[in-house]
């Protein structure tokens, strides 16, 4: 196997996605085991560590981008996370609440 | 052939750049699909995430996600997965670069290995929280626990098991369109389950484990 | 456990409903008696008869193993036929039930009123009209889009047959065992194994999740298909409108179908390993359940709607014989409803005891999905303003459509007040409402869409005096059935009433069962029309394909259509884009040169993969764990298999092709064209007159 540019930029995709994936998923867990904020705060950080983790991931491994190329992919996931946020969103809202007046 | 100097992304994923234009829209159709699926897939997981969500607290007076969450092993259970999603990272590559199946096969291997490990810790989780008497028939919340982060294990066991029909494939027919559409398909999915368990660790494993 | 109970699993004699007849001789004993004999009488006459013609053959090779999409719409229609049959016939004894039991048992036991209206339920939304729908779909939309075929055509036969194997489930309900008795939608703590500890809401869960895995598969198909299989020169805004609405369609099968995945999942997991997800102990809740099923349950609402909104624009714009009026509009306004569809679930269960607030939300959000809808309604009319309408089966259908659907529409912005909802919730208003709803909107609509294609797929037309009666007994037999169901549910009667105690009802439920017997003749109306236009069929042939001067490319080819659909892939220049060729005298021209046509084999994995799911979740249902493995094995090794056949294309050689066009191009050049008021007599030969 010779090393041509363009293998090299796609090993190197892989191994920044999985760097980053590494260090993000060490900070998620560093905050909660050294217990750096209170409950909420953490959990907070932890959502937010793992939302970006996910964009890297879709970058990394997943290869979406903003390129013409890969639109129709992003357009689907983007819709999908519309109806993600929907559903989840909705059942919290609706549940929860049903949840506090029952108590 | 004429388009070596820059592979045009047709599909997202890392394409194939030798292949003729009329196979590349079928690949692209193809691949498309299996994103639709996936897709799909996603909003059932996040409806899992959502009952997950309601049921957080419903313990039933049984054990709770503290007693029963050990932070080592979510550590190093994600730590095989990202690791399985980049050795099949590299099934990719040599599936781009390469014309042997060679290398394409031995990363396979090396992505069933680490993600069965994968599914041999979980299993072993799942084992000691069975004789801790957190089961899944204890109460609302482990039900839901199971039903999600099994659902999740599930789907990795049907990772492996496509691996292993794709080895078949790679030595029977080698590397030709059909396996490598399936080969782009089953990176998807590999992928793709390393974005739940990012979820799963953050939601299930670390929301549980804070105090 | 004995060895019976191995092979057998729950299965006893007194399972069989001839059985429990037998020790038990009632009427209500006898009636189910009587249905299950008519389901194996049905299933031993339609054998015999296969095997008596000789037929199985034919069958098997030409139709059950095509994966030609033409084939398999034709197969999901007949299939939905037979469903639309039996589901009918328990409409009509459920209102014979109401019409004689004031006050005393009436024909059936509550335990078998419940069975029907359980059954009654479930067919239609999952047998009857997704079916049909996707059957309608899975024949048109390829060939509007200019494409050979759809995406992924084995996947479309997997589909089929596991749709198919769901219809067999409830069918199978009618022999052995008991359906559930909670209602199409199913909801626990009642149907969880504490209150219903038999095989009925096994059924019910098996059943249903052989059609929702079907319709998902079918969703993702049709959704590449558009994207990805347009002819050149198909852009967005010059789609036709069915196919807009069959996109969003497949896009809310998609992403609706997986929350009722997930519910019937849980509760299945509650009945089989005994976890807690909506007992009423041990943390269980089952308001997720009825989040989760009315998630999938709202948006399956437009699932059913949307296609027909699709029809109505291509029929009223070619019976119109104009340009569909505010094509950019209907075009917005059916996204906008795809959407909106998402946002609008909690109306289902205003009254379980969220705060006020939430509940106006969701009110509001019911409301705007009004304002699209309004605005298809006025396109329509404004497409049919100063055009030649012929007012011929399919436009009446469309127009009593458009008058009964506003009448409905109105009733469901009454019931998206929640506190006027309080006051009606769980009535017989809310029954009207929704048929009023989806028997214009899905039924009309379906029938408007057989009417109008029928000639394309089988190259003769239908029978019109035979479909204006089916027409006067859809329109007038609606009415009567639902508008006194309007009037008894504001006065308070409950839905799902086995026995009534108000004497004073009488009048209204009998008015109600004339029209749901009105209704049962418009069914058979359309059976009879389609025996009369078989035997007639030598007087309204339409070899060369265009039997209403019609506008988009589905008419552009013969009827019935080759298998490979298009000659060659037309190139799009304009919306319409048939019309326009016909205007510049592009049409029934030969092309330059022909090429090789490459289409799938025929394949008999997708029945063997739906067969086994069938006998693995049958096998769910009883307990027989080896019919279930059995079942398991035989789809999953099918599949495995059929992954390791690279032989699965066949040819065929460009001069075939070219032989076929030129044939079919003779048969247009020594056809008469026939002007637009002529359309319906032995004269028209399928070639249209230029009349602008």
């Amino acid at each position: 196997m010779n090393i041509s540019p363009s293998l090299r930029r796609d090993f190197l995709t892989y191994a920044l996605g999985y760097g980053l994936a590494i260090v993000l998923t060490g900070i998620s867990f560093a905050f909660v085991f050294y217990r750096l904020l209170v409950p909420q705060a953490v959990f907070g950080v932890v959502l937010f560590l793992a939302v970006i983790q996910i964009v890297v991931h879709m970058r990394c491994f997943l290869h979406i981008s903003l390129k013409q190329s890969a639109r129709s992919d992003l357009q689907l996931i983007l819709f999908s996370t519309l109806i993600i946020i929907l559903m989840v969103g909705g059942t919290l809202i609706v549940v929860l609440d049903q949840n506090a007046r029952m108590m | 052939m004429a388009g070596v100097t820059e592979p045009e992304l047709r599909h997202a994923g890392l394409n194939l750049s030798d292949d003729p234009r009329e196979v590349r829209e079928h690949v692209e159709s193809d691949v498309f699909g299996f994103w639709v699926f996936l897709m799909s897939d996603a909003v059932m997981f996040a409806c899992l995430f959502a009952v997950y969500a309601t049921v957080r607290h419903a313990t039933a007076g049984g054990p709770t996600a503290a007693d029963e969450f050990k932070f080592h092993s979510a550590i190093w259970e994600t730590g095989l997965l990202l690791t399985s999603s980049f050795t099949y990272g590299m099934v990719s590559i040599s599936m781009k670069h390469t014309r042997g199946r060679l290398w394409i096969a031995a990363f396979i291997v090396v992505t069933f290995c680490v993600g069965a490990g994968f599914l041999k810790m979980e299993a072993h989780d799942f084992v000691t929280m069975f004789h801790d008497g957190a089961t899944p028939e204890r109460s609302g919340y482990f039900s839901c626990f199971f039903v999600l982060v099994g659902m999740h294990g599930f789907h990795v066991f049907s990772g492996l098991v496509w691996m292993i029909l794709m080895g078949i494939q790679l030595a029977v027919f080698g590397p030709d369109e059909r396996t490598k559409v399936n080969l782009i398909r089953l990176g998807l999915f590999w992928h793709f389950l390393d974005v739940i368990w990012v979820v799963i660790f953050s939601v299930v494993y670390l929301q549980g484990l804070i105090r | 456990m004995t060895i019976w109970h191995i092979l057998l699993g729950r299965l006893t004699w007194s399972s069989l409903a001839f059985v429990r007849a037998w020790r038990d001789p009632t009427l209500s004993e006898l009636i189910g008696a009587a249905a299950a004999a008519i389901a194996v009488g049905g299933a031993v006459v339609l054998f015999g008869l296969l095997t008596y013609l000789r037929a199985w053959r034919y069958l098997w090779s030409e139709w059950l193993t095509s994966l030609d999409h033409k084939r398999i719409g034709i197969m999901y229609m007949v299939f939905a036929g037979v469903m639309l049959a039996r589901a009918l016939i328990e409409a009509v004894v459920i209102r014979t039930q109401q019409a004689i039991a004031i006050n005393n048992q009436g024909i059936v036991g509550p335990e078998h009123f419940a069975e029907l209206f359980s059954t009654h339920g479930t067919i239609m939304v999952f047998f009857v009209g997704m079916p049909l729908l996707i059957g309608l779909m899975n024949y048109v939309m390829p060939l509007q889009i200019g494409s050979r075929d759809v995406a992924f055509p084995y996947l479309n036969s997997i589909s089929l047959w596991l749709t198919i194997g769901g219809g067999i489930m409830m069918m199978a309900s009618l022999v052995v065992g008991k359906f559930s008795t909670g209602g199409w939608s199913g909801y626990p703590p009642y149907t969880e194994l504490a209150f219903n500890g038999g095989v009925g809401p096994d059924y019910w869960i098996w059943s249903v999740s052989l059609s929702s895995l079907g319709a998902l598969m079918t969703g993702i198909n049709f959704a590449v298909t558009i994207y990805k299989f347009r002819a050149p020169g198909m852009t967005w805004m010059r789609l036709p409108l069915f196919t807009w609405t069959s996109l969003c369609t497949s896009i809310l099968m998609i992403f609706a179908v997986p929350p009722l995945t997930i519910a019937t999942l849980m509760l299945a997991a509650d009945r089989y390993l005994g976890m807690h997800f909506f007992t009423n102990d041990l943390g269980g809740n089952m308001m997720n359940f009825v989040n989760l099923f009315w998630l999938f349950g709202h948006p399956e609402v437009y699932i059913l709607i949307l296609p027909p909104f699709g029809v109505y624009s291509e029929v009223v714009s070619a019976y119109s014989s104009k340009e569909l009026y505010g094509y950019t509009s209907l075009v917005i306004a059916t996204m906008a409803i795809a959407i909106l569809s998402f946002t609008v679930w909690l109306h289902h269960f205003f009254t379980m005891g969220q705060s006020a607030p939430i509940n106006a939300f969701f009110g509001i959000a019911t409301m705007l999905i009004g304002i699209p809808t309004g605005v298809k309604i006025y396109d329509w009319i404004w497409t049919m303003f100063w055009g030649e309408v012929r007012l011929n089966t399919a436009m009446l259908f469309s127009i009593g459509f458009m008058v009964t659907f506003v009448i409905g529409g109105m009733s469901g912005i009454i019931l998206a007040t929640p506190p006027v909802d309080y006051m009606v919730h769980n009535t017989l208003f809310l029954i009207a409402h929704f048929h009023n709803m989806l028997i214009p909107g899905m039924l009309y609509g379906v029938i408007a869409g057989y009417y109008y294609w029928f000639p394309k797929a089988f190259g003769f037309r239908l029978s019109e005096k035979w479909g204006r009666r089916t027409f006067f007994c859809f329109f007038v037999g609606f009415y009567l059935a639902f508008m006194p169901l309007y009037v008894m549910g504001l006065g308070g009667v409950a839905r799902r009433s086995q026995e009534l105690f108000d004497p004073t009802l009488r009048p209204w439920t009998i008015v109600a069962e004339i029209g749901a017997l009105l209704l049962f003749t418009g069914l058979a109306c359309i059976f009879i029309q389609l025996y009369v236009s078989i035997k007639q069929r030598h007087q309204t042939r339409v070899p060369v394909g265009d039997p209403w001067d019609a506008r988009g490319l589905e008419w552009s080819m013969s009827a019935p259509p080759p298998e490979y659909n298009f000659a060659v892939i037309p190139q799009v220049s304009r919306r319409d884009a048939f019309y326009w060729r016909k205007k510049y005298d592009g049409a029934y021209r030969p092309a330059d040169h022909y090429r090789d046509i490459e289409l799938p084999k025929n394949s008999m994995c997708g029945i063997l993969v739906g067969m086994g799911l069938t006998a693995c979740f049958f096998g769910f249902v009883w307990h027989i764990w080896w019919l279930a493995f059995l079942g398991f094995a035989v789809a999953f090794g099918t599949a495995v298999v059929r992954s390791f056949n690279r032989d699965v294309n066949r040819v065929i050689p460009a001069a075939e092709v070219a032989a076929h066009d030129r044939r079919w191009l003779d048969r247009a050049a020594a056809a008469r064209p026939i002007p637009r008021h002529l359309e319906l007599t032995p004269e028209n030969e399928g070639l249209a007159k230029w009349q602008g």
